[in-house]
């Protein structure tokens, strides 16, 4: 929790001088900002270009921009992309390669020519890097792009203190309160000025805590923050069925129910693509026309593409009601038999960014037999 | 936070391999054997994969059929751009290798035992390396069968070989479609294991080839009495990394890629029951 | 070398020009393919047969009906470039009107006019081996095709929806945020999402995905506010729905 001698409290200077300190040490600042009509993750120079006063009306596939009678500039639900797109880019060039005379030379990914700070970012996209990380990072064969970005990379989580309609991170246990996994934790809070309670995660936030112009937060501030996380908690909207989902998963892998979301699903993968944790990618190998330099590049893709199955002989997953199973079924159960935790924190994303307004927590409850 | 490892490009990078030999099996299928031509790979098992490429035209996974020394050879059937590019690399050819990759059959464990081998079509592939450990340590396993199955004669695949392992332990052969001159049997491969002559009690098996074939396999030998946890499969999916993260070889619970290919009947079961999984 | 002819049906002329205006790589083209037959570029013409045809426009007369045999018999590759060409083309609207009733209000004397009632895509007519869609053409996806053929690579012409490359590219979803009506979900994608980049609803000029859920589709464009006839004006535009043309020759 946020007591103990550790939270600390800043104002809007304080805010300022965190970005003038990442940006000493070399960090391209990541963080929630207003465009295309969106609070949408961007490079950011100052902590001018957070999005003050910005809230997210959400529903399912429904997303609208709301000015709020505040100034708050953390109190926006998850956006239409993750920090994913960042660590985990939508297109990467794996290697090149050229022919010589006794063989092929190839060189591989590129180092990345930036180290992010991503600040602001909600607890459950936190928690999704902890994902990315088992399924990317921690394998027998780690995948160097995403590594490359990860290392180094810091996080300044925001606490959630108002979820949208689509959230649903409480009962994933991935939010709204900041538990882990990030440098240092940022609490927003309004009555009685506005400020922030600040909390180091690790010595690289403790370190940059102690530059900052902070003083000791009181008992009063620290009560505030909880209760502020706590109503974020109680009012969330939404929430997955109780009980062992990969269990329910596993049982229902016939059930007549796939077919029903099948008639709603239009399988383009968007749901896929806007999901913090969705990891999956093709390879497609290019040549230039001469044919003497080949390059193999990778790009997202998705388990919505009937290709993505695709054996000899056609694509094992046809059918749309196979293809909504397996992504639910990936996520919510067989995730856990194979990287032991959840694919999902809970974010919301795969609601609002669906254009038939598919409901993961609904079709979750559907076969779990609750009444919607 | 800077919690997680540095992984080299080592992994994502095809290591260039030379191909050293190049024999046409049949009219759609080669076997290679290649050579490093700069730093190899770790040794492969028996049942492990690789990815290889035909640089420019793409990257598959193919098993290892057979190795020597710090040579591996592999045996490709063309279906599709990467395989026919594969497929025509002749001798001196330089293509990419990763790997190893994915379970081996467990050979090992079948010390003290019958050992039954049955393979479907381009199924033999993988099952080579096993067959040659077998004959390689023959004493330390019981009665050894090995059933192969194929379209049509002209598609056996390493006639050779199968002549060579009938001198050791019992070879029997069935084709689908039997052609003028054909003196064989014809059938499913099913109808190879009554002929085995090994005790299905104590008998472990090892099945490649397609998936209903496997099934049927399976399905067959438990009806015979051999233990479900002593039938293994080689099971296939779409791959594009090998590494388990690019998510294609998914099936139900298995990264094949990582948890198979080869992987024991009783978890394959109640997967391969479920269409379109 | 490599030969390669450009043909021309009932089009626009616009994907052709997606070739030439591949000015960077037109010289490694050059370098590498012998242009043979290439009316819009050059006036010299080589006799068949050809390597590859890229062939451009749809089937409205019985003149073009008998000419796409003979470039299939000249072609080792054929491939139909751009909607008009893979599709029918917008023109492929008079399938559903009376072309007599039009031709006599349009022209003059519409009895000089030799036109079919239909215009029908050119897979209708013939074999063909690829298809390269949109309104006009995406000239990666051109390069990609030829330079694919010339090593033996098995072209990258994705057939999913256009909504993988709109998230890739980091757009912002038109409709979920805009409530834009849009056809990305159920359009293949090739484009880039170009459309949806400029705020603009995709009005699906690459032809259908791969097993799209119309009646899903149908559904969301309602929710955007749009009238059953138009949802299926939208949709007709570039998905004509046509069959296979039998007896021609």
């Amino acid at each position: 929790m946020r007591t103990g001698d550790t939270a600390q409290l800043i104002d809007m200077t304080g805010l300022e001088a965190l970005f003038g300190a990442l940006h000493e040490r070399d960090y391209t600042i990541v963080g929630p900002t207003v465009r295309d009509g969106t609070v949408t993750m961007a490079e950011l120079e100052t902590a001018a270009e957070l999005p003050w006063g910005w809230a997210a009306d959400t529903g399912p596939g429904h997303y609208r921009l709301r000015r709020r009678d505040d100034d708050a500039g953390f109190a926006h639900c998850a956006g239409p992309q993750s920090v994913k797109t960042f660590l985990h880019p939508p297109r990467a060039r794996l290697w090149s390669a050229d022919r010589t005379p006794d063989g092929v030379t190839t060189t591989g990914p590129e180092p990345p020519t930036k180290r992010y700070a991503l600040v602001g970012v909600h607890p459950c996209d936190v928690a999704a890097l902890a994902v990315l990380d088992r399924v990317l990072a921690h394998g027998e064969h780690p995948d160097p792009v995403y590594t490359a970005r990860r290392d180094g990379t810091l996080v300044v989580t925001a606490e959630c203190t108002e979820p949208g309609e689509t959230c649903f991170c409480a009962s994933m246990g991935t939010g709204p309160a900041a538990t882990g996994g990030y440098d240092l934790a940022l609490t927003e809070l309004l009555d009685g000025g506005h400020r922030f309670l600040v909390r180091a995660g690790s010595p690289a936030g403790a370190d940059l805590l102690e530059r900052l112009p902070a003083r000791p937060a009181s008992p009063v501030d620290v009560a505030a923050a909880d209760t502020a996380v706590q109503q974020a908690a109680a009012t969330m909207p939404r929430r997955m069925p109780d009980g062992p989902l990969p269990e329910l998963i596993a049982a229902n892998r016939e059930s007549p129910h796939w077919a029903d979301v099948a008639s709603r699903c239009l399988t383009c993968g968007n749901c896929t693509m806007v999901c913090p944790t969705c990891f999956c990618v093709s390879t497609t190998d290019v040549t230039d026309l001469t044919g003497e330099h080949a390059e193999r590049w990778r790009q997202w893709d998705s388990c919505f593409s009937v290709d993505f199955s695709y054996v000899h002989g056609g694509p094992v997953r046809a059918s749309g009601a196979s293809r909504y199973r397996q992504w639910i079924s990936h996520k919510l159960g067989t995730w856990h038999e194979q990287f032991g935790m959840s694919g999902c924190v809970g974010c919301g994303r795969c609601i609002a960014w669906c254009p038939a307004g598919i409901d993961i927590t609904r079709e979750a409850a559907a076969l779990a037999g609750e009444p919607s | 936070m800077t919690a997680v490892v540095t992984a080299t490009a080592s992994g994502v990078i095809p290591r260039p391999y030379r191909v050293i030999h190049r024999h046409e099996d049949t009219a759609d299928t080669v076997t290679l054997e290649l050579d490093r031509a700069g730093e190899g790979l770790p040794e492969f098992g028996p049942g492990q994969f690789a990815m290889l490429t035909a640089y420019g035209i793409g990257e598959v996974p193919i098993s290892l059929s057979g190795s020597r020394g710090t040579r591996l050879i592999h045996t490709i059937r063309a279906v599709g751009a990467v395989t026919r590019a594969l497929c025509a690399a002749a001798p001196g050819e330089v293509i990419g290798v990763r790997g190893p990759f994915g379970t081996q059959w467990d050979v090992g464990a079948a010390a003290g035992h019958d050992v039954l081998v049955v393979a479907g079509g381009i199924g033999l592939a993988p099952l080579r390396p096993v067959v040659e450990r077998l004959l390689a340590d023959r004493l330390a396993y019981g009665r050894v069968a090995i059933l192969v199955g194929a379209r049509q004669p002209r598609e056996l695949l390493y006639p050779g070989d199968l002549r060579r392992w009938a001198t050791h332990v019992r070879v029997e052969v069935i084709v689908d479609r039997p052609a003028p001159g054909w003196r064989g049997r014809s059938g499913l491969v099913t109808e190879l294991i009554p002929l085995a002559g090994v005790d299905a009690g104590r008998a472990v098996a090892y099945l490649c080839g397609p998936e209903v074939m496997m099934r049927a396999t399976a399905r067959a030998l438990l009806d015979r009495g051999v233990a479900a946890d002593r039938v293994w499969l080689s099971l296939e999916r779409a791959m594009r990394c090998g590494a388990g993260w690019c998510g294609h070889c998914q099936l139900g619970p298995l990264l094949l890629c990582r948890d198979g290919p080869v992987v024991g009947y009783p978890v394959a079961e109640p997967l391969l029951n479920v269409r379109e999984l | 070398m490599t030969t390669l002819a450009v043909w021309k049906f009932a089009s626009c002329d616009g994907c052709q020009l997606s070739l030439l205006d591949c000015e960077d790589e037109l010289l490694a083209v050059a370098d590498r393919v012998r242009i043979a037959h290439f009316p819009e570029a050059t006036r010299a013409t080589e006799p068949g047969p050809y390597d590859i045809s890229l062939v451009e426009g749809s089937i409205t007369t019985p003149g073009d009906a008998r000419r796409i045999h003979e470039i299939r018999a000249m072609s080792r590759i054929l491939i139909t470039i751009g909607a008009c060409a893979t599709a029918g083309g917008v023109q492929a609207l008079r399938n559903s009107a009376d072309v007599a009733e039009y031709a006599s209000v349009v022209y003059a004397r519409p009895e000089y006019l030799d036109t079919l009632a239909t215009s029908t895509p050119i897979a209708a007519h013939v074999d063909v081996d690829y298809e390269l869609h949109g309104c006009p053409i995406d000239r990666g996806q051109l390069l990609e095709t030829i330079g694919a053929l010339l090593v033996g690579r098995k072209p990258d012409l994705p057939e999913h929806s256009v909504c993988f490359e709109c998230k890739r590219r980091n757009n912002v979803c038109v409709v979920v945020a805009y409530g834009e009506p849009c056809l990305g979900p159920v359009t293949r994608a090739g484009c880039g999402a170009i459309c949806p980049a400029f705020r603009r609803g995709c009005f699906g000029c690459f032809g259908p995905a791969e097993r799209p859920n119309d009646e899903a589709e149908a559904a969301l464009l309602e929710s955007t506010g749009m009238s059953g006839p138009d949802i299926e004006r939208m949709r007709r535009l570039f998905d004509p729905g046509t069959e296979p043309v039998g007896g021609t020759s």
